[in-house]
């Protein structure tokens, strides 16, 4: 027997996050899959797309009012009910913290959703790994700059080898037990109090 | 020293979470061995799901929220209790200045006066309507709320039938100000400081407030996961507490300063102090150079605002009956009723030697003016508690509450 695919709505203000999952479930076979990051004039999408399942990120403030829409909007044909399955509290909790939600139509059965959940969870989860890196290679390449800055200040002021720069600021974080970028930030704003032609 | 009690509280960039966010910066909580941790979040819906899953024992609440949850009136409902009231008060009905220029023209005054104001918006809708216009839209921030049911009883109360003669939708607080300058709808029902946003942007004015549509009526609460609850009496017991000081800080017109720079925070409400001046104050621009000064506008703690009555509890169960929310059934009567949890208050301030109201419930609209009122402990006033239309609520008397809004209804 051949099942009607499922129809999806994504709702996520994130466009790269919504692009994450939107491909996802196409490689998971669902090919009718609606991306919406804009909630303006939701519920006239919703009676054209009909969609089966609604996933939706948890940062959005407008769940409340989809929420109010999905149980009482004239435009919503069949109900639409948040994805609980009492049985499966980790798949609920795995949902929450991954910043995720789901909605499906009145009588479709838990099993035919539970799939599009957890891949939902998994590319959001892959989705906060991404942000956190990139976070971290981006501020890892500003700490990079400062300790340049503040070695170039060193050098400078008391006519210090690059090494010896360097030396000293890890052995003053060392023993303030603070990070060798504070202590270039330090300098560098010390430095630019001093002479506001280096800053 | 480690604080002996951790407890996770979730919260809504709204005014009155104050009494939350004075208890843990201004050190209340501290004091009481307790280690709160605030988290903001952008939707109740998000509150009641991180409850219900136990990232929070405890959050800011829309006061019919927790007696929705244990009705089953939500999805991941979780059996939540109200041991403490954040407040009286606070919310305003905001309409575009198109609407109020209507309602201008039919009678209404910049007073507040709600029958005045409900009378002119009545004969505008009406004349709409006779003129196959499309009703009226106006704005809640969520349908189990203060909001909806004190916007609903206003209207109803003023002879228009907010289920057929408006159109009620859902927005959040922080988009209702947008809403209202880009006319996707004609007016809103929010607390502060979402209704002075739109008078300073000079898109909005204020036809009235919740303070003269029901005087010290209740408005937000603290929601608590009821299994955290009976596991840890002590730790609520010692956060009430902290609440109750808190609150005390809070109303202090001493300290209105130092708690609007608090909450205009980035990690609180992000706006400037000034807009939270008003609710301090109960002084509100309306719009179009008009002000008033409202009595009791906003209570964090006068008139025993932090009491969880059960006839409030009850009130907004009637209000769920009427509005089609739930079945008017004795089991939903008694969910409602065991929601508020008067006696966990008490045991909790015993120990201060506070004043404590003596009763459970109260009939409401009953006090014409503030009164003093047998209590526990120290003196303790009441009211002025009334409904602008007259009505009283006797808890004792649901089922003809009930019966008496819904014929008038039919009639």
């Amino acid at each position: 027997m051949i099942r009607k695919s499922l129809t999806v709505l994504v709702i996520d203000e994130n466009h790269i996050r919504a692009s994450i999952i939107e491909a996802g479930l196409r490689e998971a076979g669902h090919e009718q899959v609606t991306i919406v990051h804009d909630v303006a004039g939701i519920a006239r999408r919703i009676a054209e797309i009909e969609p089966d399942v609604i996933v939706i990120d948890l940062e959005n403030p407008n769940r409340d009012m989809l929420e109010n829409m999905f149980q009482l909007s004239r435009v919503v044909k069949r109900p639409i009910a948040m994805f609980v399955d009492r049985s499966d509290q980790a798949s609920i909790e795995a949902a929450v913290e991954a910043g995720v939600s789901a909605y499906v139509v009145d009588g479709l059965r838990q099993e035919r959703v539970k799939p599009i959940l957890d891949m939902a969870i998994s590319r959001f989860n892959a989705f906060s790994r991404m942000a956190r890196e990139l976070e971290e290679a981006r501020s890892e390449l500003e700490d990079r700059k400062l300790i340049d800055r503040a070695k170039g200040i060193l050098m400078r002021s008391r006519g210090l080898s690059e090494d010896a720069a360097y030396t000293l600021l890890r052995k003053t974080a060392m023993n303030q037990n603070r990070k060798i970028s504070e202590i270039a930030q330090s300098l560098v704003t010390a430095a630019g109090l001093l002479d506001p032609g280096e800053s | 020293m480690a604080a002996e009690h951790q407890i996770n509280a979730g919260f809504m960039p709204l005014f009155d979470s104050a009494v939350l966010v004075a208890a843990k910066e201004i050190g209340f909580a501290a004091r009481e061995g307790v280690d709160l941790t605030l988290s903001r979040e952008t939707s109740w819906a998000n509150i009641r799901d991180r409850i219900a899953i136990g990232h929070f024992d405890l959050a800011h609440m829309l006061g019919p929220m927790p007696i929705a949850c244990n009705l089953g009136l939500t999805p991941l409902a979780s059996d939540t209790i109200v041991p403490f009231s954040l407040g009286l008060g606070g919310n305003c009905v905001t309409v575009s200045n198109r609407l109020w220029a209507g309602m201008a023209a039919h009678g209404a005054l910049p007073d507040l006066n709600p029958a005045r104001a409900g009378k002119a918006l009545g004969a505008l809708i009406r004349e709409r309507a006779n003129a196959g216009r499309d009703p009226l839209r106006f704005a809640v921030v969520h349908p189990h709320s203060g909001h909806n049911y004190e916007l609903r009883y206003w209207l109803a109360a003023c002879g228009i039938d907010p289920s057929r003669e408006i159109e009620i939708v859902i927005v959040p607080p922080p988009f209702m100000a947008d809403a209202l300058a880009a006319g996707r709808i004609d007016g809103y029902c929010a607390g502060e400081p979402w209704n002075s946003a739109s008078v300073v942007a000079g898109t909005g004015h204020i036809a009235t407030v919740k303070a003269t549509i029901w005087k010290t009526s209740p408005e937000k609460v603290v929601g608590v996961r009821k299994a955290w609850a009976e596991k840890h009496p002590e730790a609520l017991s010692a956060l009430l507490r902290a609440l109750h000081h808190a609150a005390r800080w809070c109303q202090d017109p001493a300290n209105r300063g130092e708690l609007a720079a608090l909450m205009a925070q980035p990690a609180f409400l992000g706006l400037s102090p000034a807009l939270q001046m008003p609710i301090l104050t109960g002084h509100l621009a309306l719009g179009g150079g008009a002000e008033r000064t409202v009595e009791d506008f906003f209570l964090p703690f006068d008139k025993a605002a932090n009491f969880p009555w059960k006839s409030h509890a009850l009130w907004f169960y009637t209000q769920m009956v009427r509005w089609g929310h739930v079945a008017h059934t004795p089991e939903n009567l008694a969910i409602a009723r065991d929601c508020y949890r008067p006696d966990l208050y008490r045991s909790a301030l015993k120990p201060l030697g506070v004043a404590l109201p003596g009763a459970n419930s109260k009939v409401e609209g009953a006090l014409a003016s503030a009164t003093p009122v047998g209590s526990a402990g120290a003196s303790l006033v009441l009211g002025p508690d009334g409904f602008f239309d007259g009505q009283t609520f006797d808890p004792d008397e649901v089922d003809a509450y009930i019966a008496g809004q819904m014929a008038r209804a039919e009639a």
